[in-house]
């Protein structure tokens, strides 16, 4: 924006009638600050060795949703960051986690954070969680290029209804494919695990804590197969971040609660390090 | 055949066209107080609104007409928010926005035929009084460093007058507003309007919030603010009236509001011949 008459022209474009998008506006006027612009070919040994965030559970309980993440980023076989945040707070009513490249993933959620909030100040009203959910897909559509390349994105996203009064999760493929996801969903590289733990812990009609409770012990037995995915470091006291949004809004829990489900998960795998059992029943008939 | 026109000339009769214009509406009050910064402006309408959020810590008023000041919001809102998601939320300003909005409006105001006929104030709420910015921003592009107060509109200087009177340091934000009222009540040729709930457009910066610290006071919380001032605030002084108005006071703020032409029809919305609307005259 250095010369005059670059100046110049984004005035213009500032005064320009446009939509309330401001990834719209981006585009149009300063397409280099995109998330994953500038892209180049790199080989994929590249793409593989720049950080990566890991796994992200998300469900749903009865009046909102919990979301999850565990706190480690790697590069190829290395640990980038024990401590990352993929789980962030995009508007009042919302949140998103991210899997896959970290740097472009936060890029993209601080974009999608003002374009949010860019819609409610220019419209005086938020997005509906529909229209917040397409806005996402159109963005990560826009990332297809770069993650051709291998710095694929994925997020989750959460949130609650406030026309139903239900918590909803929307998942995302890399060709901006959304996906509304019923009760729980998982993704990154120890989703699998995580799902399938989720999956023989989650019940309907369960309460905020209960919920919180089985997605800590879903990021456990994700860890616990997945290399990649790290879990509670209770001697550095790094927790996952955990994040609830109800009718009250977003809320992100403090360290103090997120360690204390901590502590309960890993003093309960110290006696029974597979976690909590449920007994299968044999049908009847074959007694 | 064109004829000659001196540039003074040219720009006097802008700047006559552009005030004349402003002078049609009604007047804005923008005034700190210990907790933040208040905004008040007689508005009839509750969708197309004179006081709007700008960014975390800055917020926006304008009064004229309303498809101007309206493109001049949205751009702010374009600046503040690209400004912050290319830097940091903290790199936004209401002074580099003030400066932008001087720039914009001085090119207009030399470049194109017709000059905006709007003014507005740009605030941003800082962490304690002292530091709370308060520009204001002419047509022609003058911009003013204001402090503890500022009117903006055809009334200004008669209600920067009143202000001035009833402003002192770290006011609560009941007599902040008790204030606005009493400056948006007074009128040039010495005579009061009443101001009532209903009619106006009421939003704060607090001072005391993180992240977005904007909101607008409508509704219940309004109502019970307006309560709170005191039945004298908006009532013409006179004995003859006072009684009256008094008693009129307090159905008002029940019900919603009632305008000084209709004193009969109490309650509700009602449209008034000045409403804002989009592309229409001055709003207000």
């Amino acid at each position: 924006m250095g010369s005059d008459s670059n100046a110049r022209l984004m005035t213009a474009s500032y005064l320009t009638a446009g939509t309330s998008s401001f990834s719209e506006f981006l585009t149009s006027t300063a397409p280099e600050l995109l998330p994953g612009a500038g892209g180049v070919t790199v080989s994929s040994t590249v793409a593989r060795d720049v950080p990566h965030g890991t796994t992200i559970v998300a469900a749903a309980f009865s009046g909102g949703v919990v979301m999850a993440g565990d706190r480690r980023a790697t590069a190829g076989n290395m640990i980038a960051q024990r401590d990352i945040e993929k789980v962030f707070r995009s508007d009042e009513f919302s949140c998103i986690g991210i899997a896959g490249a970290a740097g472009i993933g936060i890029d993209l959620v601080r974009l999608f954070q003002v374009e949010l909030e860019h819609y409610e100040k220019i419209e005086g009203r938020a997005l509906s969680l529909e229209g917040k959910a397409n806005r996402l897909a159109g963005m990560v559509r826009a990332n297809l290029g770069a993650a051709m390349q291998g710095f694929v994105v994925v997020p989750l996203f959460a949130g609650y209804d406030t026309d139903e009064g239900v918590g909803r999760i929307f998942s995302y493929d890399p060709t901006g494919g959304r996906y509304e996801e019923q009760r729980f969903h998982s993704i990154g590289s120890g989703s699998v695990f995580a799902r399938g733990s989720l999956k023989k812990l989650y019940a309907d009609g369960m309460e905020s804590a209960e919920a919180v409770m089985a997605c800590m012990q879903a990021l456990y037995d994700a860890a616990d197969d997945d290399s990649a995915t790290g879990g509670p470091d209770m001697a550095r006291r790094i927790y996952p971040i955990v994040v609830t949004v109800t009718a009250d809004g977003y809320q992100r829990l403090p360290e103090d609660v997120t360690g204390s489900y901590a502590a309960a998960v890993v003093a309960e795998r110290m006696t029974d390090p597979d976690g909590p059992h449920s007994s299968p029943q044999p049908p009847r008939a074959a007694e | 055949m064109p004829f000659y026109v001196s540039p003074e000339q040219a720009m006097k009769d802008k700047a006559d066209y552009a005030r004349k214009g402003i002078a049609r509406g009604r007047s804005g009050v923008v005034i700190q107080y210990d907790a933040g910064i208040l905004f008040v402006a007689p508005n009839p309408s509750r969708a197309l609104h004179k006081i709007s959020e700008i960014y975390d810590r800055i917020a926006f008023a304008a009064v004229g007409r309303y498809n101007e000041y309206e493109v001049l919001r949205k751009a702010g809102v374009r600046y503040a928010d690209l400004t912050g998601y290319q830097y940091d939320r903290q790199d936004v300003t209401a002074r580099g926005l003030a400066n932008w909005y001087a720039q914009t409006l001085g090119t207009i105001f030399t470049d194109s035929p017709k000059p905006f006929e709007v003014e507005i104030v740009v605030a941003e709420v800082a962490e304690v009084p002292a530091e709370d910015q308060i520009y204001r921003i002419t047509f022609d592009g003058s911009v003013n460093d204001e402090h503890g107060y500022v009117a903006v509109g055809g009334q200004a200087d008669t209600i920067a007058t009143v202000l001035k009177e009833h402003y002192t340091d770290s006011l609560t934000l009941t007599s902040a507003l008790e204030a606005a009222i009493a400056g948006l009540a007074a009128q040039a040729n010495g005579d009061r309007v009443e101001v009532t709930g209903g009619q106006l457009e009421v939003a704060i910066l607090d001072r005391t919030r993180d992240h977005r610290t904007f909101r607008r006071l409508t509704g219940a919380r309004l109502e019970a603010l307006l309560a709170e001032t005191g039945p004298d605030s908006s009532t013409p002084p006179e004995p003859g009236t006072a009684a009256p108005a008094k008693a009129k006071k307090g159905s008002a703020a029940a019900e919603g509001g009632t305008s000084q032409a209709k004193p009969a029809a109490a309650g509700g919305e009602q449209s008034k011949p000045d409403s804002a609307e989009p592309g229409g005259e001055s709003a207000g």
